[in-house]
């Protein structure tokens, strides 16, 4: 039987479609998915999220065992700011990517994705055992409602006498939210502004509620998985199973960026990503795929050119913002360069174009 | 609960045929269930006028958001038209399946066989949900 979020009853009474993804029993839609992930874009949308694992690290040596245990150079992150990270094996494989928040000097909040984070609490809790660290998987003490959109800070200021115009993207403040203590982070996973609220199981109903109500006057509707997909898509933002996997470094998807060698120290993978790093340019890189006809490349159909496999697709749908199919897909250097891609969609090669990610940018 | 209407019939690949009583010609969608369980329709494919279908058979697709799934034929017989308004706007699977979300006419070469009266659908769908 998947899990249940503390939110369970109002996704029932909302009508919402239910799916079960990594062991939850999550909304997928709760109505259409259109009409959500368009609410997004252009007035806000409400998501439950409890499924992410919150791991919190605290300790006088909290900052040293992540910079151990992560890739990023956590130590360097200002308190009340947050930064995106990964965790990678010794071979360098990713094994998660996270966003990690430093709460105070010696307080750490390390965010999971839902398929993952128990593997990672038992990596950091293993990782940090030579540190004066504490490891505290309290994934399931929180719930996490995220509003997004261009309306969020509207929405969210009348509940809240938290700093918003002041917090900036990637950045993190304790505050109260319809009168419940939570965690404001500006952050997300849409491609617009928008925050991402961690409040106590025991809040979560009053604190959706509350958005709920607060939204109502500025477009507010309630999103599910469905829309969060297409949405992060839209973005160019990876999802880890599909753009990542065990078996690709952070170079191979593109993502070198967040390794961080100029860091003090050693840290899990360094010598793998390090070879990586000065060894040949992987043979595929992730890019960003646009359909020309209707139908919609997916996960795991394969990318070819003259017929022959040269790629394969990890996430496609239809998009709303460009109204046309598309998807991400790792493809040959060379087969990029030279065009003429098409995907293999259940048997027919059909042409696609090779554009730069992301698919949306929002405007300022 | 989604509709289904009593004057139809339907197939546990949750299609609906119409027109059964009045001759040979009978119109094919795809019922309320269906279209709820897909969520947004973004891609119709019918068969072709004048292809002969064979109930069972794959003949066309549906694509929303999330997912694919084949159109099967609940009849067998001849297409003698496909609904071009669907396949301009395939929202319309959603919005009316049962009007002018329709997807093709056959006419039948042989009598239809299996397919569930608006009861026993009920029933299916009870069941999967």
């Amino acid at each position: 039987m998947p899990r249940s979020t503390p939110l369970h009853e109002v996704h029932e009474a909302l009508g919402a479609t239910l799916t079960d993804f990594a062991g939850w029993l999550m909304p997928l839609r709760y109505g259409s998915e259109s009409i959500e992930h368009n609410a997004v874009r252009n007035a806000a949308g409400l998501f439950d999220l409890s499924h992410m694992g919150e791991i919190f690290v605290t300790g006088p040596q909290a900052a040293e065992a992540l910079d151990y245990a992560l890739v990023g150079h956590i130590s360097a992150l200002a308190p009340g700011r947050a930064r995106y990270t990964m965790i990678v094996a010794p071979d360098g494989g990713i094994l998660d990517d996270l966003i990690v928040y430093r709460l105070a000097p010696e307080e750490f909040l390390v965010v999971a994705n839902a398929s993952n984070y128990l593997l990672v609490a038992r990596e950091l809790t293993e990782r940090a055992e030579p540190y004066e660290a504490r490891v505290d998987d309290r994934s399931d003490s929180y719930a996490l409602v995220a509003v997004q959109g261009p309306r969020s800070t509207e929405i969210l200021g009348k509940l809240t006498d938290a700093d918003l115009v002041g917090l900036k993207y990637y950045a993190g403040l304790p505050g109260t939210v319809a009168g419940r203590e939570a965690l404001i982070a500006r952050t997300g996973y849409t491609g617009e502004d928008g925050f991402e609220l961690f409040v106590a199981n025991a809040d979560a109903v009053h604190v959706w509620n509350a958005l709920t109500e607060a939204g109502a006057d500025f477009g507010l509707v309630p999103a599910g998985l469905s829309a969060r997909d297409t949405l992060r898509l839209e973005a160019g933002m990876p999802l880890y199973g599909n753009e990542l996997t065990a078996d690709l470094t952070p170079f191979d998807a593109g993502l070198g960026r967040v390794v961080r060698f100029d860091k003090q120290g050693d840290f899990v993978g360094r010598e793998a990503l390090a070879a990586k790093a000065e060894g040949e340019t992987p043979a595929r890189r992730l890019v960003g795929l646009v359909a020309r006809g209707r139908r919609v490349p997916r996960h795991g159909y394969p990318v070819t050119q003259d017929g022959v496999p040269v790629g394969e697709v990890t996430s496609g749908a239809p998009s709303q913002s460009l109204g046309k199919p598309i998807a991400m897909a790792y493809v040959a250097h060379a087969a990029v360069e030279s065009g003429g891609l098409t995907v293999d969609i259940r048997g027919s090669h059909e042409p696609v174009d090779v554009v730069d990610l992301p698919f949306y940018r929002r405007s300022k | 609960m989604s509709s289904i209407p009593d004057d139809l019939s339907y197939t546990k690949d949750h299609e609906w045929v119409s027109g059964l009583d009045d001759g040979r010609t009978v119109t094919v969608g795809i019922t309320a269930y269906a279209a709820e369980q897909l969520g947004d329709v973004v891609f119709v494919q019918v068969p072709e006028v004048g292809a002969g279908v064979t109930a069972g058979d794959a003949v066309g697709e549906v694509e929303s958001t999330k997912s694919v799934s084949d159109i099967f034929a609940p009849v067998t017989g001849e297409v003698v038209e496909v609904n071009a308004s669907v396949v301009d706007d395939p929202s319309l699977a959603n919005s009316d399946p049962y009007g002018e979300g329709w997807l093709f006419r056959v006419q039948l070469s042989e009598d239809p066989e299996d397919l569930l009266t608006s009861a026993e659908y009920t029933t299916l769908t009870t069941a999967e949900s």
